[in-house]
């Protein structure tokens, strides 16, 4: 039983990583109906950026933050420079520069880095009061500061004027160009702000699965899986998706297909979600709403 | 030439196409500084596109348009708008899944004076059915209201120059007199000057002061617009009577 919990519980603080992917993906994909392949890899990169500032001396949360400023800027320019140009152009063009893209960041961060396995630090002492037989203290952090950052994310798209904005240039563009919006803008902060929300994901992860290029596919995997098990228009349902594909992977893991085949359980919920109910569980009852 | 010092917007010469689609041809429109401009025409003689192409919109345009004194054309629909036109679209562009209360907030987006508040009351005034929906999402309220909101969304902007693309359309009567007596009394007290399209010829004549005829592109005939609906090819083609 206590083993049980323990693993329901660890796969609750892995579902806060991917809750915080899928909703990097959902907004994005909210914004122009796009996926965005590349969103790991961002998330990868920012973490280097991280380590970087880390191995120069600089504080865990200063770190923390300047690579959340980093995050933001380059999921700015990456819209401006890569994405603004191809926003007219057919799917299979868009799916193309995107896979473009995640090839790009993962070439780009091992030929700056190399692809060796780093080990990454993590805010959270091991010996701190908050851990337990049921969660270390990393688990416990993880979740804490993925709330944290869900929390702020919703009270910005719920409360703010340009939260407001954002919300009606990614559901009628025209509507919101005749009410002054800069609709362009307001994509690229998407944009920013996804990148943002997927650097923090990395850099929650990377304590657990080490960083190196490729530390972000399977994780994107999961969270691509979350974003549909809630419905990939529907961020509520994909922070939900989120936690449940968190448990769902770590209880399957532990009791039904054994750690090696972990990564199947994402490629089984997207297919399952795919055949049984396409619009995800939420897609249909909350369509619109962020 | 210049623009006429009395006129909020003018026209001068403008075409506008959709792709290789001419649709408007050296369009010159002229609306008076607080007057109601009406633009008449059947289905397809481009009425929607000439509201487009003065927002810069959907439609590639050549040509000059004035308004309030300055050059507006070729400028981002965005900019445009900040100057003062409140364009209320055709199909109202409501933001459906918002509710009634966010819709108006972002009507009020580009501006940052404190009189925001007020205007919310000023516009439920008008509509105070809206008042009674305000927490309700867009998409629910009836064809009717969503016309409300689509205008008064388009107010909270205190826009110089209103731009009404068929107000009127898809409306039981009862509700488009509601409608548009309410847009006179805009007119009258705030002195907002309007260019409204319409293919409900009779009302439309009755609320403008002025009024264009619209024909594949080109105006056929303009005046007042009492010259306008005593004339008898204009009342057999358009007011059927």
């Amino acid at each position: 039983m206590q083993a049980f919990l323990h693993q329901v519980l660890s796969g609750l603080a892995n579902g806060g990583i991917y809750a915080s992917v899928a909703l990097a993906l959902v907004m994005i994909y909210q914004a122009t109906h796009h996926v965005n392949f590349a969103q790991g890899e961002m998330a990868m990169f920012s973490t280097y950026v991280c380590w970087l500032l880390l191995q120069a001396g600089v504080p865990y949360w200063v770190a923390f933050i300047l690579t959340l400023g980093f995050a933001f800027a380059a999921g700015v320019a990456i819209e401006r420079i890569i994405v603004r140009p191809v926003e007219q152009a057919p799917v299979l063009t868009v799916v193309a520069v995107f896979i473009g893209l995640l090839l790009i960041i993962n070439s780009l961060a091992g030929w700056l880095f190399s692809y060796t396995i780093k080990a990454f630090p993590s805010p959270f002492p091991s010996d701190a009061w908050y851990g337990s037989p049921f969660m270390s203290p990393h688990e416990v952090g993880m979740i804490f500061v993925t709330m944290v950052v869900l929390a702020l994310v919703f009270f910005f798209f719920r409360f703010t004027p340009l939260g407001l904005a954002m919300r009606a240039a990614a559901q009628n563009p025209v509507s919101s160009r005749l009410v002054g919006i800069r609709v362009g803008w307001m994509l690229a902060i998407g944009w920013g702000l996804a990148g943002l929300i997927g650097s923090v994901a990395g850099m929650m992860a990377a304590p657990i699965v080490y960083l190196d290029p490729y530390m972000m596919t399977g994780i994107l995997l999961y969270g691509f899986a979350a974003a549909l098990v809630g419905g990939i228009d529907n961020a509520w349902g994909a922070v939900l998706g989120g936690f449940t594909v968190g448990v769902l992977e770590n209880v399957a893991g532990a009791y039904v297909v054994g750690t090696e085949l972990k990564l199947t359980v994402a490629l089984a919920i997207i297919i399952g979600v795919l055949v049984i109910r396409p619009s995800g569980l939420f897609g249909r009852v909350l369509v619109t709403r962020v | 030439m210049s623009a006429s010092a009395d006129a909020i917007l003018e026209t001068r010469g403008l075409d506008a196409a959709y792709g290789p689609t001419q649709v408007l041809q050296a369009l010159d429109l002229t609306v008076p500084r607080g007057g109601i401009v009406t633009l008449l025409g059947a289905n397809g003689a481009g009425k929607t596109t000439a509201l487009r192409a003065i927002c810069n919109m959907m439609v590639r345009c050549a040509g000059e348009i004035h308004f309030a004194g300055q050059r507006i054309d070729g400028r981002a629909t965005e900019d445009i708008v900040r100057l003062g036109i409140g364009h209320v679209p055709d199909g109202r562009g409501t933001f459906v899944s918002l509710t009634v209360e966010e819709n108006l907030r972002l009507g009020a987006y580009t501006r940052r004076d404190r009189e925001v508040a007020q205007d919310f009351e000023r516009v439920y005034g008008y509509f105070p059915r809206l008042k009674e929906r305000y927490r309700q999402q867009a998409g629910t309220l009836s064809g009717g209201e969503q016309q409300m909101l689509a205008i008064s969304r388009a107010l909270m902007l205190r826009p110089k120059l209103l731009l009404l693309d068929e107000p009127s359309f898809g409306l039981a009567p009862l509700i488009v007199q509601e409608i548009f007596r309410i847009l006179r009394a805009i007119n009258q007290q705030e002195g907002t000057s309007m260019l409204l399209v319409e293919q409900n010829a009779s009302i439309a004549l009755e609320l403008a002061d002025q009024a264009y005829l619209l024909e594949t592109g080109r105006i056929i005939m303009a005046g007042p617009s009492r010259v306008i609906s005593s004339d008898e090819s204009v009342r057999r083609a358009y007011l059927g009577y």
